[in-house]
């Protein structure tokens, strides 16, 4: 077996099925967070019907998609989500599913602590009830530790809490450990996207150059302890790389269904540029096969810009979605290139062509967190 | 193949553990740990799906057509993945 970086060139290429397949079952959501990817909030009265859901499950099954990562919007509060659940884990395909908890009562969570194949994801973006429910809503705090609770005296093994690293939240790194620790469940951290809601946030959120580094430090010393969904994969520009797969697995490895049967090349590219078909059009398989967008998404691309950095072979140039959404050039670096590459040469941002939110909240940041340009920019 | 470890017992996957084929050989995926693994040889990816708990590592090697040079380098092999909980051994047979 070879080690991981060895199989980038594979990946490339694409594999005969994705490894990470987000699925988000309904836009519906009890919570309106400010940075939520897929703008959630009202139903969408297109949703694919149970029907459809099962013969998806069946399509996944044939092509062994190992697992699911089920989503939304807030997927609990489809009335057949535990149906669908049971159906894909009683087929071979396992089920991780996020939630924000508040459909996990006691009773489910002992219902859920019996399965070996499915994993519970919770969602919370701060250590302390200030600082989450700035962002995902009042309440939402003690609904996610009251989920916890439940999972825990149930016996539910390992679930994970899955936190998106902010400004406002990094100093709390030591303390989402501590938290996750208390209930038997490992971190998750991934990385705040300018995707759907992301980009009205992503200005006043997004993690400064300090903290990217103080991010970065912490992570290698953490090792695999915690889990990052391979997402700061641009940080390993920093020195150190990072575990797991550092380079864009858009349309290669992984993929995103949509509530309406819509098939994106990743979970943060909810937009017409990157749809690569509907599965009411065609079967799931074929899509993953030969749409013309994955075909493209898989040739080899050219380093651009960041052809002659020296960090090129361990970032890659970043991700594809925090470019496209903030208005850079694709083949250039990140907005978060910690080279400082990523400043001063973004074009308009693109309209978002997918949009349910309920009300748009007016996010306001804490008047301490540093905002002057010399802590956004190390070259300011 | 050595005769010494087909007596200890016969290989197989693990019941939790799955596996698909690629390009670059196979993926497995353990629905216990949710732990990925990565095989990026072909030969070492066909005898995986031939061992069946039953044969003897020597058959599942001429049933999977790979050559007799490779047998010391696939044993190796296959002890990491047994190392990893991703192969199993059952019991000797009678």
């Amino acid at each position: 077996m070879a080690a991981t970086s060895l199989l980038i060139d594979n990946f490339e290429s694409g594999l005969s099925a994705p490894i990470c397949l987000t699925w988000e079952l309904t836009y519906a959501c009890n919570l309106q967070c400010v940075h939520c990817l897929s703008s959630s909030g009202r139903r969408d009265p297109r949703e694919l019907s149970t029907r459809e859901w099962m013969s998806f499950i069946d399509d996944l099954r044939a092509i062994q998609v190992f697992y699911v990562n089920i989503g939304g919007g807030e997927p609990t509060l489809r009335p057949d989500f535990w149906d669908l659940v049971s159906h894909a884990v009683g087929n071979g395909v396992g089920v991780k599913f996020s939630t924000n908890g508040s459909r996990l009562t006691a009773e489910r969570a002992s219902w859920l602590a019996v399965s070996d194949y499915i994993d519970v994801q919770i969602s919370l973006d701060g250590a302390t009830a200030d600082v989450n429910d700035r962002v995902r809503g009042e309440g939402s705090f003690r609904t996610a530790i009251t989920a916890l609770e439940n999972l825990a005296h149930a016996g539910f093994r390992d679930p994970k809490v899955s936190v998106v690293m902010t400004r406002e939240n990094i100093h709390q790194l030591d303390d989402f450990k501590e938290l996750a620790d208390r209930y038997g469940a490992t971190l998750r951290l991934t990385r705040l996207r300018p995707s759907g809601r992301g980009v009205d946030v992503w200005d006043t959120l997004h993690p400064t150059p300090d903290q990217q580094r103080e991010l970065h430090a912490w992570l290698v010393a953490a090792g695999s302890s915690v889990m990052t969904g391979d997402s700061f994969f641009h940080l390993s520009a920093l020195g150190t790389a990072l575990d797991g797969l550092n380079m864009c697995g858009a349309g290669r490895v992984v993929c995103l269904v949509d509530p309406v049967g819509d098939v994106y090349a990743c979970p943060f590219a909810i937009h017409e540029q990157f749809r690569a078909g509907n599965l009411r059009d065609s079967d799931f398989p074929a899509i993953w096969r030969e749409s013309p967008t994955f075909t493209h998404l898989r040739e080899p691309s050219p380093a651009g810009a960041c052809g002659s950095c020296s960090a090129f072979d361990v970032c890659r140039g970043g991700c594809m979605a925090a470019k496209f959404f903030t208005g850079l050039p694709m083949d250039g670096p990140d907005p978060e290139c910690v080279r400082g590459h990523g400043l001063g040469t973004a074009g308009p941002r693109p309209a978002p062509t997918v949009d349910h939110t309920r009300q748009r909240q007016v996010f306001i940041p804490l008047p301490d967190i540093p905002l002057r340009p010399c802590h956004e920019s190390p070259v300011a | 193949m050595s005769t010494e470890v087909d007596r200890s017992g016969h290989l197989m996957l693990a019941p939790s553990v799955a596996m698909r084929p690629e390009g670059f050989g196979a993926l497995l995926y353990d629905f216990h740990t949710r732990r990925l693994t990565f095989i990026k040889d072909s030969d070492l990816a066909t005898l995986v799906s031939c061992l069946d708990g039953h044969s003897t590592l020597e058959s599942a090697r001429l049933r999977s057509g790979v050559p007799e040079h490779r047998a010391s380098e696939m044993l190796q092999a296959l002890a990491n993945l047994e190392a990893r909980g991703t192969l199993v051994r059952t019991a000797r047979d009678a």
